[in-house]
C-alpha cells in the first residue's frame, strides 16, 4: 500500500459537502478546528480520555481526536454548530441552560453532542444508566447532577 | 430586585452552541503554531540540541532553544510568574518536564512532528527526589520555608503552650494524615496567542488574572504595561493552575517577537503535568488535647509539603487549625520538603482544603474516643471569636449551618450502627468546612444610556464561576432595569482594573466595585432630577424618592440634560471594609457512603452541604459552585492522585487515562446544597463572601469518617482506594 502525505477527502459536515486535501496525520478534530474554523468542538486531551471533542460520525458519537480525517472520507459529520436549526436551540441545548448544566462551558459542546446521541441510543432507562453512559464526558467544574437533570428534561421534551 | 434571584446563566446560549470563544479557538493572520519540547531528566544541564531533523520537517519555521532566546529585561523573581526562573534562559534543568525547546511551524501537524524530532542531549546530575511517605523521613527532610514570594503567611504560630497542654490532657489524638500530589485538570489546557504590532504586545490568554499577565510580560520585555494588552473572554476552567504566569505565556510572547509573526501555543495535556503547578504532596502531624468532656485544651499541627528546588510554595494547611475551634493553646508549623519537581501552586481549595482533611479527621477520632456525637464535639468547641487573634468575626452562622445541615441530612436520627444494603455496608460521617477570605482591590464602570440599557465594564475573568451573570444582576438591581438590558464587558486590560479570579474573591471585590459604580450612576441621576441621592430608588427605567408615587423617566432626565448616557465609576478597597474583624466562610458537610468490603469499593450515596457564606447573589450559580466543590472533595477523598515515579523523576501518568478524576457515574444526584440566611456587610458591601473553594473543604474528612463508621477502618492516607479498604 502506498503512503501518501496528503489525501483528498469528501465529508458531509453539518449538511454541507466539503472536499478537502488533508495531511494524512490530521485528525477529524484538527480538521474541524484548524482547517474549517468549527471551533465549537473542543480539544481537552487529544487522546480520547475527556470527551470534549465529541461529534456525531454517521450518527454515532465519537471522540473526533481519535478519528483520522482521512479515515472519515465519505462520512457524515455533525458538530455542535450543526445542532441548532435556524437559530433555534435544540431541546438538549435548552435543557442544559434550564438546568444549569455547565459552568466554564468548555466540555459543554461535547456533553450536548453526547446527550443527543445518548437519547437516540436509548441509554436513558434510569438515572444510573444515564450517569454511566455520560461518563465518557468529563466535567471538571463538576456539574454532573445538573447534566443528569438536563438529560432527563430533554427526554421529557422528546416524549412530550 | 435582581440580587438573590436564581437567574439562568447569561452565557448559556453561547456556551451550549459552541460559539463562546476560548483562547485556542482564536487565530491571527500569518499565525505560527508553537509546540514545546520538555526535559526528560529531572536534574542536570542541556549539552546540545540537534534541530536538524525538526528543521527538515516541511512547515517547521524555527526551533527556539536557550541559545536563541533573548534574555529577560527584568530578572523574573516570583509572582506574578508561577516560577522564579524562566525556561530557555540558560542550560540548567531543575525538573523533569521543564521546557527545553519551542518548535514554530505553519501547521499544528508540522509543529508536533517537528517537536518529536528535536534531539536534546543532557548531562544529568543527581536529582533530589521526594522521600518515602512516612513521618520520620518526611520530618527529617523538611526545612523551614524560604520566602520566595509564594507564601504569604508566617510559617510558625503559637498561642500558649500547646505541647505542654497536650502532654497533660486526659484525652489526646496524635496522628499523621497524608495526601498525594494532585493536578487541577481543567478541561481546557492552558493556551495563549501572542502578537506584536511594533512595540505593542497583544496577548489572548487562558488566565485567571489578565492584569497580572500584563504586568509580568511588560516587565519581561522592559516595556510599559500600557503597551501590553491581555484579553481573556472565556477560560475553560482553571481552579488555580491559571492564576500565575506560566512558561508558555512568556515563551509565546518572546517567540512572536523573534519570529515577527503571531504565535499560538495550546498546551498538550501532558504539558499540564510537566511544568505547570499542582497541589503538592502534603503530610500533616496533628495533635489534639481535650478534657473528659471533649473541651479542647490544645491543638498542634505540623505540616510539610513538597516544593521545588528553586522556590517554596507553602501549602498553608495550618490555617484550618488557626481558625476553627476555640482552643486556649495552639502550635502550628509549616515546612517544605525540596526536590527536583515542578513548582506546586494553589489548587481548589488551598490551605484549608488539606488542613481540614487532617483537623476534621482528628476531631472524629477524638469524638470516637470520647463516645461523643461528632457534631456535639464540634459545637462544644465552637469559636465565638477568632481563636488565633481574639478578633470578632465579620459574620459567622456556623451554628445555624450545623443545625440546618443536620436536619436536612437526618443526622440526629441516624442509625448508630452501619447497615447492609446488598453488597454494601453503609456508613455516615460529617465534618466542618472552613475557608479563608481573600479580597482584592477592583474597579468598575457603569454607563446607563438614554434608552434604558446599560454597559458594565470591569477587567474580570470568566472561568465558569458565574460572574457573567451575577455582575449584571448587581447592576440591574441598583438601576431598576432588567438583566437583559445590560451588556457586560470584561476580560480585557483596557477596562477598569479588577482583581484576580482566584481565592473565592470576585463577588466581594469586583461585585462591590460594580455595585458602587451602579450606585454612582443612580446618585448622579438623582442630582440631575433634584432628588436626594440617599433617598432614591430606581425601577422600570424611572427614578423617584423611595416610597413616593412620583417618579421621573431616565430618558427624560437625560434628554433635558442633553446627555446620551450617565457614566458612574466604582471601586472596592479591602482596607476600607471590615478592619479589625476576622473573616472566614464556614459550613458543614454530611455524607453517606457505601463500602463493598469484598471488593474494597467506595461509593458516595448522598450528601448535604450547609454553608454560612453571607448573602447569595444568585442561588443557581452559587449551588453549582458549592456542588462542584463537594465533587472536588469526593475526588480528593476517593480517587485523585498524581502518582510520582522517583526512578524517572516524573509524574507517572501525564494524562487523564492514568489519573482518575470524578466522572458522572461517581456522583449521585442526591446532593443538597443549603445556605443559611446571612448578610456580611463588613466583608463587602455586597453582603456576601467567597464560595468557590469552601465546598471542597471538609469533604475528604467527612468521607473518611463515614468509612470509619461503616467499616471501623481509619484511613489516614488519601485517596481511599480499594487496597486500603480490603487490607
Amino acid at each position: 500500500m502506498e503512503f501518501r502525505q496528503h489525501l483528498t477527502v469528501v465529508l458531509r459536515i453539518n449538511g454541507l459537502d466539503r472536499q478537502m486535501r488533508v495531511d494524512a496525520r490530521t485528525t477529524l478534530l484538527d480538521l474541524l478546528r484548524e482547517h474549517l474554523a468549527l471551533t465549537g468542538t473542543k480539544k481537552g486531551c487529544n487522546f480520547g480520555e475527556c470527551g470534549a471533542c465529541t461529534v456525531h460520525l454517521n450518527g454515532r458519537r465519537v471522540n473526533s481526536c481519535l478519528v483520522l480525517a482521512a479515515s472519515a472520507d465519505g462520512a457524515e459529520v455533525t458538530t455542535i454548530e450543526g445542532l441548532a436549526a435556524a437559530g433555534k436551540l435544540h431541546p438538549v441545548q435548552q435543557a442544559f441552560i434550564d438546568h444549569d448544566a455547565f459552568q466554564c462551558g468548555f466540555c459543554t459542546p461535547g456533553q450536548v453532542m453526547s446527550t443527543v446521541a445518548l437519547i437516540r441510543e436509548g441509554h436513558t432507562r434510569s438515572e444510573a444508566e444515564i450517569r454511566e453512559w455520560m461518563s465518557g464526558n468529563l466535567c471538571r467544574c463538576s456539574s454532573y447532577p445538573q447534566i443528569v437533570a438536563a438529560v432527563e428534561a430533554a427526554i421529557r421534551v422528546k416524549e412530550g | 430586585m435582581s440580587i438573590g434571584e436564581p437567574f439562568s446563566r447569561i452565557d448559556g446560549p453561547i456556551k451550549v452552541t459552541g460559539t463562546a470563544r476560548y483562547t485556542a479557538d482564536l487565530r491571527a493572520a500569518n499565525m505560527l503554531y508553537g509546540v514545546l519540547v520538555t526535559a526528560s531528566i529531572p536534574a542536570g544541564k542541556v549539552t546540545g540540541i540537534d534541530k536538524g531533523g525538526a528543521m527538515l520537517e516541511a512547515g517547521v519555521v524555527r526551533v527556539l532553544t536557550h541559545e536563541d532566546m533573548p534574555r529577560a529585561r527584568t530578572p523574573i523573581a516570583g509572582p506574578p510568574f508561577a516560577h522564579s526562573f524562566l525556561p530557555l534562559q540558560d542550560d540548567q534543568i531543575r525538573h523533569e518536564g521543564q521546557v527545553v525547546a519551542l518548535v514554530l511551524a505553519e501547521s499544528l501537524e508540522a509543529a508536533e512532528a517537528g517537536a518529536r524530532k528535536v534531539q536534546v542531549r543532557y548531562a544529568p546530575t543527581k536529582a533530589t527526589m521526594p522521600v518515602a511517605l512516612a513521618w520520620p523521613e518526611i520530618d527529617r527532610a523538611a526545612e523551614p520555608p524560604r520566602n520566595t514570594g509564594y507564601f504569604f503567611l508566617e510559617p510558625e504560630f503559637s498561642k500558649g503552650d500547646a505541647v505542654h497542654n497536650l502532654a497533660k490532657a486526659p484525652k489526646t489524638v496524635a496522628t499523621v494524615y497524608s495526601q498525594p500530589s494532585r493536578h487541577h485538570n481543567p478541561m481546557e489546557t492552558s493556551a495563549v496567542l501572542a502578537l506584536w504590532e511594533g512595540d505593542a504586545l497583544t496577548v489572548y490568554d487562558s488566565t485567571q488574572h489578565v492584569f497580572a499577565v500584563q504586568r509580568g510580560l511588560a516587565a519581561l520585555f522592559g516595556i510599559p504595561p500600557a503597551s501590553v494588552r491581555v484579553i481573556s473572554q472565556h477560560t475553560g476552567g482553571a481552579f488555580g493552575v491559571k492564576g500565575l504566569i506560566g512558561a508558555h505565556e512568556a515563551l509565546a510572547a518572546q517567540a512572536a517577537r523573534i519570529a515577527g509573526r503571531p504565535v499560538r501555543i495550546a498546551l498538550s495535556r501532558a504539558n499540564m503535568y510537566s511544568f505547570l503547578g499542582y497541589q503538592p504532596r502534603i503530610v500533616q502531624k496533628m495533635g489534639l488535647g481535650a478534657d473528659e468532656k471533649g473541651i479542647l485544651t490544645g491543638i498542634t499541627h505540623d505540616v510539610v509539603n513538597l516544593a521545588t528546588v528553586t522556590d517554596d510554595y507553602i501549602e498553608a494547611a495550618t490555617e484550618a487549625s488557626k481558625a476553627l475551634y476555640a482552643t486556649p493553646t495552639m502550635w502550628l508549623r509549616q515546612r517544605a520538603e525540596r526536590a527536583n519537581v515542578a513548582m506546586p501552586t494553589a489548587m481548589r481549595a488551598p490551605g484549608e482544603g488539606p488542613g481540614m482533611w487532617a483537623l476534621e479527621s482528628a476531631m472524629d477520632e477524638l469524638a470516637v474516643d470520647l463516645g461523643m456525637d461528632p457534631l456535639d464535639l464540634r459545637l462544644a468547641n465552637y469559636a465565638e471569636t477568632d481563636p488565633a487573634t481574639g478578633a470578632p468575626w465579620s459574620s459567622k452562622k456556623l451554628r445555624d449551618a450545623y443545625e440546618e445541615g443536620a436536619r436536612l441530612f437526618g443526622w440526629r436520627d441516624r442509625p448508630r450502627f452501619p447497615w447492609r444494603d446488598g453488597d454494601w455496608i453503609v456508613g455516615q460521617g460529617m465534618a466542618s468546612c472552613l475557608m479563608g477570605t481573600f479580597r482584592f482591590p477592583s474597579r468598575a464602570q457603569v454607563r446607563l444610556r438614554r434608552d434604558g440599557s446599560a454597559v458594565v465594564e470591569t477587567g474580570t475573568q470568566d472561568i465558569g464561576t458565574g460572574v457573567l451573570t451575577i455582575f449584571p444582576q448587581i447592576a440591574a438591581d441598583v438601576l431598576g432595569i432588567p438583566v437583559s438590558a445590560i451588556e457586560f464587558k470584561m476580560g480585557d486590560t483596557t477596562l477598569p482594573e479588577a482583581g484576580p479570579t482566584y481565592g473565592s474573591s470576585s463577588t466581594m471585590g469586583v461585585g462591590a466595585a460594580v455595585l458602587a459604580a451602579a450606585q454612582d450612576v443612580r446618585n448622579r441621576l438623582a442630582r440631575m432630577a433634584n432628588l436626594s441621592p440617599a433617598e432614591v430608588c430606581m425601577a422600570d427605567g424611572r427614578i423617584g424618592r423611595t416610597g413616593a408615587a412620583e417618579s421621573f423617566s431616565v430618558a427624560d432626565i437625560l434628554e433635558r440634560a442633553g446627555e446620551s448616557e450617565i457614566v458612574g465609576t466604582g471601586s472596592f478597597d479591602p482596607t476600607k471594609h471590615g478592619a479589625g474583624y476576622s473573616m472566614r466562610t464556614f459550613g458543614a458537610i454530611f455524607v453517606e457512603v457505601g463500602v463493598d468490603p469484598e471488593l474494597g469499593l467506595l461509593r458516595l450515596r448522598r450528601a448535604v452541604g450547609s454553608y454560612s457564606v453571607g448573602r447569595i447573589v444568585n442561588p443557581r450559580t452559587a449551588r453549582a459552585q458549592l456542588l462542584g466543590g463537594i465533587v472536588w472533595g469526593w475526588g480528593m477523598a476517593a480517587m485523585e492522585q498524581s502518582a510520582f515515579e522517583p526512578s524517572l523523576g516524573r509524574f507517572l501518568s501525564k494524562n487523564l487515562a492514568g489519573v482518575a478524576i470524578p466522572v458522572n457515574a461517581d456522583i449521585p444526584s442526591d446532593i443538597t446544597v443549603h445556605f443559611v440566611d446571612e448578610v456580611d456587610e463588613k466583608a463587602s458591601p455586597i453582603g456576601g463572601k467567597g464560595i468557590g473553594e469552601l465546598g471542597a473543604t471538609g469533604v475528604a474528612a467527612a468521607v473518611a469518617n463515614a468509612v470509619f463508621h461503616a467499616t471501623g477502618k481509619r484511613i489516614r492516607d488519601l485517596p481511599i482506594t480499594p487496597e486500603k479498604l480490603i487490607a
